[in-house]
């Protein structure tokens, strides 16, 4: 039955590769058709593990189906389509190509039930969504690219070697629920909280997606973080740490976010907020709260996504995106000015929209658990967001000041994929209950009750008049141009030393991809292998100082650890080999 | 030409709109009363703690994000010098 279907990350990988070959209402037609496909194989697949493929002496797992993973793989293809439905238009096939090679890892890594794939998809993911980034080739956005990409190459490091002592420590590359103790949880828990964009390792995120096309910022806020939360729920439910994690994430943004100037930067921070939530259900760990986790990043990455693709379209259309330059909108892009307050009411999750039914799954937990200081920060965080994405972004947008520009509402692809959003957004606030069935845990969760919906709108529209009262008296902080520092300061900024530091980096990778251009496959992985086996003898060796161990017994410990992955034991260097790959099929390609 | 929304530009609109926000408020805090509460911890008993939370948490955030900015606004082109 399975062995006749094609795993969906695969459909849109290889899919991806004809785009450039296709032209006009062909081309449009099949990019659409991407993700139609995906969803019809998801949902016509058995739970269970599927797609198993022996690969170097490892079982390979591309099909890991149980509800986790198929709310997950369900809203991911959901909002490819969206997102490519809006950039439909778009006359570069750089994007669509990486885009949709992006949309499919991540599918990916959502359906892995191994490491080694997981780690390979997860490798693709970094490099084809850097593409999304440079694609508005702009200086700006090149540097961007680089300081995402080298962020990212960084936290694969991690996760590759958190999973090669995993899989040295445990025999097996499957995983499951891993949990914080022992070194390799660790590095591989640095490795996802790096993509969740978890406070401190959150700077890539407001530094690159704000340079992204007024398109590809829409995938690039769908898939990547979101990727992360569901790898979180899967590996570390119930770490703590994740709670206090995402207690920071939910308030410490909402400041960048009311002073920011770019609408998309704006955007940005309010992401790493709700993200933040998330992680706090997470963290919580009870059936509710990781109910409602999955549920606020399925609503998420909709309103999220309606939200930058308002954000988008007003860039597309006026060429301008920061609160000083525009304003005043709504009097001719009136639809985009409509969905943008649907989705700004989601994400401030009003009662009726859908941030509501989902966001208070988490708050409640944390009133179950009597958390009381995490409940006082959730809800200040909650008027904080209604605050800055909820007013700010409509209001200086398509309100505000008349800044005389007369734009007219997108082009009716782009209209069409925002009322979609709008819609869905509306519908799960009205009838959670689908919603609720997708869940990996039993709801018996009511999220309309009178004290509920009273208490929020009070929250929320004593939120508004504060804001009302601030700008009528002049107090709020006026708009201006500027930027504002983030801890991506340290290494774009603190001292030349760093800069040196990038400098020396950057010559080591050309220095790479010369000796891989000479065209010594077999070096290749000799090189990766031993740089992977370094990186993780230094890590170990530490360690072992740290337990005690000295002389012979350290030496033998090194040598039977370097040995096991210079023999191939280990799958190191797979993932990045296949992203270089990657990296010339879509310059050769295009 | 299409014909542009403007309801916004004239004064009297946005003062009514800003009539019905008040009203809105004075409706919610005496909805309070008509429900059937369930207080999540001890503070929640008050009735309209919501509102006074809601309102003070956005004053602060305000309040806040203006001292940060002293320390972290820098020009547009600082990254570029």
């Amino acid at each position: 039955m399975t062995s006749n279907m094609i795993p969906p990350a695969i459909i849109f990988i290889l899919a991806a590769i004809l785009i450039p070959f296709l032209k006009g209402k062909t081309k449009s037609i099949y990019m659409l058709l991407i993700p139609v496909a995906a969803f019809y194989v998801l949902v016509h697949i058995p739970y269970g593990n599927i797609w198993i493929y022996e690969f170097w002496g490892y079982n390979l797992v591309l099909g890991r189906i149980d509800k986790l993973s198929m709310v997950f793989g369900y809203i991911f293809i959901i909002m490819a389509f969206l997102g490519i439905l809006f950039a439909l238009k778009v006359k570069d096939d750089l994007q669509h190509v990486s885009a949709i090679i992006y949309a499919g890892s991540t599918l990916g890594v959502v359906l892995a039930g191994d490491f080694v794939s997981l780690y390979i998809f997860w490798e693709v993911m970094a490099v084809s969504s850097t593409f999304l980034i440079i694609a508005s080739r702009t200086k700006a956005s090149r540097e961007a690219g680089f300081r995402y990409i080298l962020v990212h190459l960084i936290g694969g490091l991690f996760l590759l070697a958190g999973i090669v002592l995993y899989i040295q420590k445990t025999g097996t590359i499957a995983f499951d629920y891993i949990g914080l103790s022992g070194i390799e949880s660790y590095l591989i828990f640095i490795g996802i909280a790096l993509n969740a964009a978890a406070i401190p390792l959150h700077a890539w995120l407001p530094d690159a997606y704000p340079n992204g096309t007024p398109t590809s910022t829409v995938f690039l806020s769908a898939f990547t973080t979101k990727s992360a939360v569901y790898l979180l729920i899967r590996t570390f439910p119930g770490a703590e740490l994740l709670i206090w994690i995402g207690a920071f994430m939910v308030f410490v943004p909402i400041f960048f976010a009311v002073l920011e100037n770019d609408i998309r930067r704006v955007l940005s921070y309010s992401l790493m907020n709700q993200v933040g939530f998330m992680l706090v259900g997470i963290g919580i760990g009870t059936q509710l709260a990781l109910n409602g986790a999955v549920a606020h990043a399925f609503c998420h990455i909709l309103y999220k996504g309606l939200l930058f693709m308002a954000a988008g379209s007003v860039l597309q259309m006026t060429g301008k995106i920061k609160c000083t330059e525009i304003g005043g909108l709504y009097k001719t892009m009136p639809l985009t000015c409509l969905f943008c307050i649907v989705g700004a009411a989601s994400i401030s999750a009003f009662p009726l929209f859908s941030g509501f039914v989902s966001k208070s799954m988490i708050v409640t937990a944390t009133v179950n658990e009597k958390m009381v200081l995490v409940y006082l920060i959730l809800q200040f965080a909650s008027a904080g967001v209604f605050h800055h994405a909820g007013i700010k972004v409509p209001f200086f947008t398509f309100f505000g000041h008349d800044s005389g520009i007369r734009a007219k509402d997108p082009s009716w692809n782009m209209t069409l994929a925002m009322g979609i959003a709008a819609f869905a957004c509306v519908f799960i606030g009205v009838f959670p209950q689908p919603l609720y069935n997708l869940l990996p845990f039993t709801v018996n969760y009511v999220p309309y009750t009178g004290a509920h919906v009273v208490g929020q709108l009070q929250l929320l529209m004593f939120g508004a008049l504060a804001f009302a009262l601030l700008i009528l008296s002049g107090y709020y902080p006026p708009e201006i141009k500027s930027i504002n520092l983030d801890v991506d300061w340290f290494y774009r900024k603190a001292g030349r030393g760093a800069y040196m530091v990038l400098d020396k980096g950057l010559n080591a990778i050309n220095q790479v991809s010369e000796n891989i251009l000479i065209g010594i496959v077999g070096s290749l992985s000799t090189f990766f292998k031993s740089a992977v086996a370094r990186i993780v003898l230094f890590i170990s060796v530490n360690i072992w100082l740290a337990l005690g161990y000295r002389d012979k017994r350290l030496e033998i410990k090194k040598r039977r650890l370097y040995d096991d992955i210079l023999q191939g034991t280990m799958p190191a260097g797979i993932g990045v080999a296949v992203s270089i790959i990657f990296v010339f099929l879509i310059y050769v390609l295009i | 030409m299409k014909k542009e929304f403007s309801i916004f530009d004239n004064p009297k609109n946005i003062k009514r709109l800003l009539i019905i926000f008040y009203c809105s408020l004075v409706i919610l805090l005496i909805a309070e009363f008509f429900i059937h509460p369930h207080p999540a911890f001890f503070f929640e008993h008050i009735k309209g703690f919501s509102a006074v939370y809601g309102f003070f948490s956005c004053v602060l955030l305000i309040f806040l994000a203006k001292i940060l900015r002293l320390i972290v606004m820098k020009k547009e082109n600082y990254y570029d010098k």
